[in-house]
């Protein structure tokens, strides 16, 4: 190792020399900056998040208040948003990128914020520089909540089926598990006096279960009974079949048949994205849960006495969240494609707000006459994409321990 | 290998036992029904309704709604709602359509990615391997809508060429070269959009797979027995780096459904994509849940015809 010039003490000591003090954060963020590609993509990232907050406080309305007792108590300023993205002005349509707002055909509260039209207006004379701006919170929030979703269940069923997968379902867990899925469906059917019946006869079923195991300590069942406790699949079994079985589903097909006869909202499309994107995480946990457990540290705790939540949320999860990570960074980058297209085809956000799947849907017909309509979403969804996925990358290679040497 | 192939059957059978309940469950409990698509329809009388819903069993219990729906789908009875056509004819006369944009955008994938990711790989850190690299993250980032138009700008504005749909109207009587150089330009924009994504990430895969054999100890044996550098590359690495690749074979399958309904809405290309698309608009259920059903089959025929490969393939792997 090359000495520092500027250390005052030339002729250290030995051990002060020998190895250079990093910690793990340290060293990564040094490998991080030496990879270009990621490194931009992570400044990407950070614009793209501070202008879509931004955006999110510009171009909404402004209201401070509150509500007590279901009566609207507005305290104070009810603003116009700085920015209007759904300010209609006809005379002023299809204007390029740069274009000076023509004077005399506006009112003053008509003129674009910037005193031009940035980006442009589109086929209503609406800023597309404003509904650009409006559209970055919905990409943003959508691939943030719909991978948070999916990285949670990951967590979850891989956890579960990593740690608790050797312990197998009894018979009688199952039994209950059918009455309570029965008086649901039949909640959901409305067939009046059955549901209630099979609910509860779940919920008590389950509740007896664990005071059985807690309460009582494994009492031995008496005679006939017993035949409830016969193992039949493990939990490990089950989980990865669930998994198998939501992997047969064509995704975005699936995410297209939900959000098409759901009610339009933003909400939804998270929600539905994040519902059928959760099987990666839950594999990658649960396989380096698998491989974690037999580790001398957990072995360790469990010596001590260290409860089994905690070992999984203090010892294990800490150690196996990088794979994670590095495939939720990729997955925001699917779900806001995902988005985009829903928004392309008509779905998903109710018109008058933007998004940048439905801006370019919307300006495809102007192609030829209004390129920018479409180019500026593209690029833009393109640009935001791509430093996602350069940054999940980078992330995967500075985690990954065998690439390390390379640099 | 017998036992393998056995047990694997069965529990595939019980998956999509499974797949097909719950496909029928997340349709089914969805707000809505399919006797209010049209409410504003003056023909739809609340008696029409009434006789719609009997005609199709809605107004019998979920359970046995369910059996009828898988009954008449096997004896192959099913008919859209929208149209009283047979179902599988209708997805029949579909999936010829999409059979093509499958068929040449699997070849592009195929022939294309594979010398860029073993050049990346031979030439590694090089500017043409960063090049790639870079290329190929874009063309996966890239919306397949946006690309779609800038595609069909390039060509329609360079070459003069129509390009939506599945070939240009009234070509019926022109010669045979005009006629099959206009079916080819339709099909190929579309093919290439389709290919895109692939390409980026197969060859991405190509060259990783390369990187890990070449490191082997045998090709520094192959290189230090005084081979000539192609044979070492191309006989003892690459045949080796391409063992996990026999196996994607199986996986390309569930791609003729899954994937093109944005595509094939741009191109009006009457496909199965569309055709799933038009149902869910419609919520001609019989057509959304027999497609789901066939591709989950799809599906599963795919990992199953992969694990078999890679059993054949490998013989070190013994499931």
């Amino acid at each position: 190792m090359k000495s520092n010039p500027k250390e005052p003490h030339q002729s250290a000591p030995v051990e002060d020399v020998a190895a250079p003090k990093r910690s793990r954060l340290q060293e990564s963020w040094r490998l991080f900056k030496r990879n270009k590609l990621a490194f931009a993509g992570l400044t990407i990232f950070l614009l793209f998040s501070a202008t879509a907050i931004t955006g999110f406080l510009l171009t909404s309305r402004i209201q401070i208040g509150f509500e007590v007792l279901g009566i609207d108590i507005k305290i104070a300023i009810v603003s116009d948003p700085i920015f209007d993205p759904a300010l209609v002005r006809l005379q002023e349509k299809l204007r390029p990128p740069l274009a000076r707002p023509n004077l005399e055909a506006l009112s003053p509260e008509e003129l674009p914020t910037l005193g031009l039209y940035l980006f442009g207006t589109d086929d209503l004379g609406r800023d597309v520089f404003s509904r650009m701006l409006q559209g970055a919170w919905v990409s943003l929030t959508v691939g943030f909540v719909a991978v948070g979703i999916a990285v949670i269940i990951g967590i979850i069923m891989g956890g579960i089926s990593g740690y608790f997968g050797q312990k197998h379902v009894q018979l009688d867990h199952i039994l209950f598990l059918i009455l309570l899925h029965a008086g649901i469906v039949l909640l959901l059917l409305w067939i009046r006096p059955l549901w209630a019946a099979f609910l509860g006869a779940g919920v008590w079923g389950i509740i007896l279960c664990f005071t059985w195991k807690y309460v009582w300590k494994r009492r031995s069942l008496p005679g006939w009974l017993s035949i409830l406790h016969i193992d039949t699949v493990s939990i490990d079994t089950l989980i990865m079949r669930f998994v198998d079985i939501m992997l047969c589903f064509p995704s975005f097909f699936l995410i297209l048949t939900v959000v098409a006869l759901l009610p339009a909202s933003i909400y939804n499309i998270m929600i539905v994205i994040g519902l059928t994107s959760w099987m990666g995480a839950t594999r990658f946990v649960r396989a380096e849960f698998l491989s974690l457990r037999e580790q001398d540290f957990v072995t360790a705790a469990r010596a001590l006495g260290v409860s089994d939540w905690r070992i999984i949320f203090r010892h294990m999860i800490p150690n196996a969240i990088a794979p994670v990570l590095v495939s939720a960074t990729i997955g925001i980058a699917s779900a806001i494609l995902t988005e985009a297209g829903l928004s392309f085809l008509g779905f998903g956000v109710p018109p008058p707000h933007a998004t940048w799947g439905n801006i370019l849907s919307d300006g495809k017909r102007f192609i030829f006459d209004a390129p920018w309509l479409t180019f500026i979403p593209g690029v833009a969804i393109l640009v935001v994409v791509l430093a996602f996925n350069l940054f999940g990358e980078g992330l995967r290679d500075i985690l990954n321990p065998k690439l390390r040497e390379r640099y | 290998m017998l036992s393998f192939i056995g047990r694997s059957i069965i529990q595939k059978i019980i998956t999509l036992f499974f797949v097909s309940i719950v496909s029928f469950l997340v349709i089914h409990l969805a707000p809505g029904e399919p006797s209010q698509v049209d409410p504003l329809n003056p023909k739809f009388t609340p008696e029409m309704v009434e006789r719609f819903r009997k005609e199709f069993h809605l107004d019998k219990p979920l359970y046995i709604q369910y059996l009828y729906f898988y009954s008449d789908l096997f004896t192959g009875k099913t008919i859209s709602w929208k149209d009283n056509q047979p179902v599988l004819k209708k997805i029949w006369e579909r999936f010829k359509n999409s059979l093509w944009l499958f068929i040449v955008g699997t070849i592009l994938t195929w022939t294309l990615s594979f010398p860029i990711g073993i050049r990346s790989a031979l030439s590694r850190g090089s500017v043409y391997d960063r090049s790639a690299t870079f290329f190929s993250y874009l063309l996966i980032s890239i919306p397949g809508f946006f690309f779609a138009y800038i595609l069909i700008i390039f060509v329609v504005t360079r070459f003069h060429v129509p390009v939506i749909g599945m070939d240009t109207f009234g070509m019926g009587d022109a010669s045979l070269p005009r006629w099959f150089m206009d079916r080819v330009w339709h099909l190929l924009i579309p093919s290439v959009l389709g290919a895109t994504a692939g390409i980026a990430v197969l060859s991405r895969y190509v060259r990783s797979q390369m990187l890990e054999v070449e490191g082997q100890d045998y090709v520094r044996t192959a290189r230090a027995k005084g081979l000539p550098e192609e044979q070492v590359h191309y006989k003892h690495a690459l045949r080796n780096a391409l063992l996990p690749f026999v196996t994607m074979f199986g996986l390309i399958l569930p791609g003729l459904i899954g994937g093109s309904v944005i595509i094939e809405s741009i191109f009006a290309w009457p496909g199965m994509g569309r055709m799933a698309y038009e149902a869910i608009l419609a919520r001609d259920y019989p057509i959304i849940l027999t497609v789901n059903f066939i591709s989950a089959v799809l599906v599963l025929i795919g990992t199953f015809i992969s694990d078999v490969l890679y059993m054949v393939v490998d013989p070190r792997i013994r499931l």
